[in-house]
């Protein structure tokens, strides 16, 4: 057992420990184990950073004979950044909840280290069925963190997340089970991908692209791609602060850390002749979400179209299968998941104030809460991609990939960001400029201490990525280099 | 034929399990004319040891495989799972029926005896190895749960349920007969592995042999409740005493499928192209037919009858595959499903309370509130019903749908898991209304879990979480024991 194996075992025994306290004493100790496990997760960083090309922390350990399911584990210079991103929002999600989350307190901090425990566990699988098992484990947790501690239409919206994500998965399992036969029964990845290489299996054209969709529909309705996106917006609006964060800081990231882990190095050519119709879905996603959000008059669901349009972003520069690109999807994955989480954070600080996500019930919010309207700002440029933060780092380098590529590509998605700057600054006009409202002067107070404690690292992380990329990037590339040297085969090499 | 009528003592230690209880049974009833009036729950005792003893004996038969009788009965792996497995059954249903039977005032030794000899139906359906004994064993297991499921015989919905049951289930038994006497014409044998031998050499005319497995078929699908012979079980199921409808949805269903497979798969081997077409489509309706209409239903014991209806469906699935993979996947299946059917009627006694008058999934509105640990407890069977990864719903569901994939039948399996997905959502509904409704009417004065039942929930819990993350468990025996001794 390794530190990685802890870093997975932490979060359920957590779980299983916080469901039998009450009250304050569950609270106070889900946020105690949350920040030891990111203290301990931390401890991953060094050694993976070592070797990000590799597989660090491995396990490899025979979990069911017969059919021969192995818990195979690790993690390299893309996935560490993903698992550390979910080890930091957890303990994150807690303290933002402290006063928001009244009712049935221990059950709602319980069911955010399960989810911890089902994210880390996606981040790290390097067995297909065991991807499989945590992937569907994350579902429960978020169900019940909408549909309990939500708003109005909770139950609809958590209904519809389930059975979305259900509906998707099942064909992976499809395809995951054809594989397994077909790859002599086993479910390793790495397995897989070597036999894969050394000619051992092999999958005709449309048997690549009929497996292809299985796992990329599943992926897809997750990050979610343009016209899988609608279960979003319902979700995030209806679900507690904490649950919008965890969703679109990391659940989101799973469907794009699948294409990237699983679609791309083990069907290569499929994904290959499948982009355009895909680039094209993604730029269509860009553009529609930013015009949606700019129509938005509730904010929540602004930020939630927000995401649909900056997940387009991330599909493109997956699929251009240029190193910059995919370098930049992976850097736009993580800086969504700190900006967008800062977003719903901040949102979600204004509506425990003034009990409202339309943007009409605010007005002037920056001469009543200056701190908090300034840290608003911050996010929102960081949001718009604006230079020296962290989306424009994300945003630049995919442009660039699908530029070397095809200009067009670059054109229509350099217009979502364009779009972007639009939607967000005017909500910030709106909400936070003009003559402040009595309502608005009454309740909206400045940060508190504990917020200012929630969003210090956000703010830390936004910049540093902005101006340092030299921290993430050598890990990321190294990562990328490593599988698309796995995926450049002769066809595509040939195609090019 | 040999000279020797006299059965050996292996013969009879091999038929020991049936043995037992029909000894145990017997003396439940002369117990139950003894003690008069006083409380009869330790003549539910008295029957839990006799089918412990059955199932020590099931196993250590095992160590010692073999024919019996004339090769009437046969004892190899698949037979001693499949006994296990329905003397298990009948455990956990005693289990949960004390505690309802006592409320309803109609604790009696009758009710245990009853449980008993349906019993020892579904273990003789278990081993036989001969047309007469499988349609004896049927026989004695229906005539039994006939009985059971009118058991309350002041209840108007008891007496309907029963009634319903009986005639159908006759009528569905009479075509069984009928096809078996088709084959004995045809053969001039009822043992199955004769069977199997004449039927190889391809001299009996085919049509008349797909007839007569077809009149089989017809039985056995009534008792499996596989469509279009499975209208009588959401009735039967919503009519009868919970405790029974848990009973009936489990042993009965899991025993006929056994004897669904080492009929099909050994004697009707040769001419498997004739029924795997059919299973094919028949598997698939079961399941459409079973998800569909359970989406519509507000009573849940309508619910689970349907669901188990698609869960049959689900194992016709794995038998269509014709394989050793799928006949391990139908035993692994038929293991986990009993778990948590059971268990989640289970829960439901325990909610109906008096005249089972809260039997709405609306009943269960706020339980998350005011009953945790039956909460946690129908969570983890509901998100196993479902098929969520670590529970033993969704290894069954794997094993099935691989056994499917192995055998090349492909859109069976995207279509069944397709189906899955559909039933998620009527699965959901039990659990939004207990956690994200606000406690209603019914949740007031609930009553405490009672020992029993409390044994009964944390057995099929816990036994569906193993199952999950320890398939191994069973996988393997069933694994090693799924090529049927032929």
């Amino acid at each position: 057992m390794n530190l990685l194996d802890i870093t997975l075992i932490l979060p359920l025994a957590a779980f299983a420990l916080v469901l039998f306290l009450s009250g304050d004493a569950a609270k106070k100790a889900a946020i105690g184990f949350a920040l030891i496990i990111f203290l301990v997760s931390l401890g991953l960083l060094g050694p993976t950073l070592a070797a990000p090309a590799a597989m660090n922390f491995e396990s490899n350990v025979a979990w069911i004979d017969s059919p021969a399911i192995r818990y195979h584990t690790g993690i390299d210079g893309v996935s560490i950044w993903l698992i550390l991103l979910t080890t930091l929002l957890t303990p994150i999600s807690m303290l933002i909840s402290w006063n928001y989350i009244k009712e049935r307190v221990p059950q709602f901090y319980a069911y955010l280290l399960l989810l911890e425990f089902g994210l880390i566990g996606v981040f790290m699988s390097l067995d297909l069925f065991l991807f499989y098992v945590f992937w569907e484990v994350c579902l429960v947790p978020m169900f019940l963190l909408i549909g309990i501690y939500g708003h109005d239409r909770r139950i609809y919206a958590a209904v519809k997340f389930f059975l979305y994500t259900m509906a998707g998965s099942v064909l992976m399992l499809v395809a995951i089970v054809y594989i397994y036969g077909k790859a002599g029964g086993t479910f390793d990845y790495i397995q897989i991908l070597a036999k894969l290489h050394n000619g051992q299996l092999h999958f005709e054209p449309a048997e690549q692209m009929w497996l292809f969709l299985a796992f990329f529909i599943a992926f897809a309705i997750k990050v979610p791609l343009f016209p899988l996106h609608t279960w979003l917006p319902d979700a995030h609006v209806e679900a507690p602060t904490a649950g919008s964060v965890m969703l679109a800081a990391l659940m989101l990231k799973m469907g794009t850390y699948g294409i990237l882990r699983f679609c791309l190095p083990m069907f290569p050519q499929a994904a290959y002749n499948a982009r355009i119709p895909i680039i094209t879905l993604a730029i269509i996603g860009i553009i529609y979400g930013a015009l949606v959000a700019l129509v938005q008059p509730n904010m929540k669901k602004l930020v939630a179209y927000s995401s649909v349009s900056h997940l387009g972003f991330v599909v493109l520069g997956l699929f251009t299968f240029d190193q910059a690109g995919v370098d930049g999807a992976v850097y736009q994955m993580i800086a969504h998941g700190v900006s967008t989480g800062a977003l719903f954070m901040l949102v979600g600080f204004l509506y425990e104030r003034n009990h409202s996500l339309e943007i009409k019930d605010y007005g002037g919010v920056a001469t009543c809460a200056p701190y908090l309207s300034t840290v608003f700002l911050i996010t929102t440029l960081a949001s718009v991609g604006m230079p020296l933060l962290n989306n424009f780092v994300g945003e630049f380098l995919v442009l660039q990939g699908a530029a070397r590529v095809n200009i067009w590509w670059a054109v229509f998605a350099g217009l979502g960001v364009i779009l972007s700057a639009c939607y967000m600054l005017w909500l910030y006009q709106r909400a936070f400029f003009g003559p402040v409202s009595h309502e608005v002067e009454h309740h909206v107070t400045d940060l508190t201490s504990r917020e200012w404690v929630t969003l210090i690292p956000m703010i830390a992380l936004m910049v540093w990525m902005g101006i340092y990329t030299q921290t993430f990037l050598p890990s990321i590339s190294a990562s990328n280099t490593h599988m698309l040297g796995q995926v450049q085969s002769k066809e595509i090499a040939n195609a090019r | 034929m040999p000279a020797n009528f006299m059965p050996s003592a292996a013969e009879y230690f091999r038929f020991a399990p049936e043995i037992i209880l029909t000894i145990v049974g017997t003396l439940v009833m002369i117990l139950e004319a003894m003690t008069g009036d006083r409380d009869k729950s330790s003549l539910g005792y008295v029957s839990l040891l006799g089918l412990a003893a059955a199932m020590a004996a099931a196993v250590a038969a095992n160590n010692d495989p073999g024919l019996a009788f004339q090769s009437m009965i046969i004892v190899d792996g698949f037979a001693t799972f499949f006994r296990v497995l329905v003397l298990g059954v009948g455990m956990l249903t005693i289990l949960v029926s004390t505690n309802y039977l006592s409320e309803a005032k109609a604790n009696s030794g009758d009710f245990y005896a009853l449980i008993l000899f349906s019993v020892v139906g579904q273990s003789l359906m278990a081993c036989a190895n001969e047309l007469i004994m499988i349609f004896i064993g049927i026989e004695i297991s229906s005539i039994a749960s006939y009985i059971l499921a009118g058991y309350l015989r002041d209840d108007r919905r008891n007496n309907e349920s029963a009634l319903k049951y009986f005639l159908m289930g006759s009528f569905a038994t009479a075509f069984l007969l009928y096809g078996v006497a088709w084959i004995y014409g045809l053969t001039g044998s009822t043992n199955l592995g004769e069977i199997r031998t004449v039927l190889s050499h391809g001299t009996a005319p085919t049509a008349m042999v797909g007839i007569s497995a077809a009149l089989m078929l017809v039985g056995l699908a009534f008792k499996v409740s596989a469509a279009p012979f499975q209208v009588w079980a959401p009735d039967v199921y919503q009519g009868s005493s919970a405790p029974i409808s848990a009973f009936m949805s489990a042993g009965p269903k899991a025993a006929a499928f056994a004897v669904m497979v080492r009929v099909f798969y050994t004697s009707f081997d040769s001419i498997s192209n004739q029924w795997e077409p059919v299973f094919w489509i028949m598997s698939l309706a079961t399941m459409v037919i079973g998800n569909f209409a359970a989406l519509q239903q507000r009573n849940i014991k309508r619910m689970l009858a349907y669901s188990s209806i698609a869960h049959a469906g689900y194992v016709m699935v794995a038998v269509t595959s014709h394989s050793a993979v799928g006949t391990a996947a139908v035993m692994f299946y038929l293991a986990s499903y009993c778990l948590m059917n059971i268990g989640a009627f289970a829960v439901v006694t325990w909610m109906a309370r008096d005249g089972e008058k809260f039997v709405e999934v609306d009943d269960f509105s706020g339980l998350a509130q005011k009953q945790p640990f039956v909460t946690a407890i129908l969570t983890v069977l509901i998100l196993s019903l479902v098929g969520v990864p670590l529970t033993g719903g969704f290894f069954g569901k794997f094993l099935v749908f691989k056994a499917a994939i192995d055998s090349h039948l492909m859109w069976l399996a995207i279509l069944g898991l397709l189906n899955s997905a559909v039933a998620a959502y009527y699965y959901l509904r039990v659990l939004v209304v207990m956690y994200f409704r606000e406690p209603g009417a019914s949740t007031v004065n609930l009553p405490p879990v009672a020992g029993t039942l409390r044994v009964a929930m944390l057995v099929t819990t816990l036994g569906t979480i193993a199952l999950g993350i320890f398939p191994g468990l069973i996988l393997g025996f069933a694994t090693q024991s799924s090529t049927l001794g032929k």
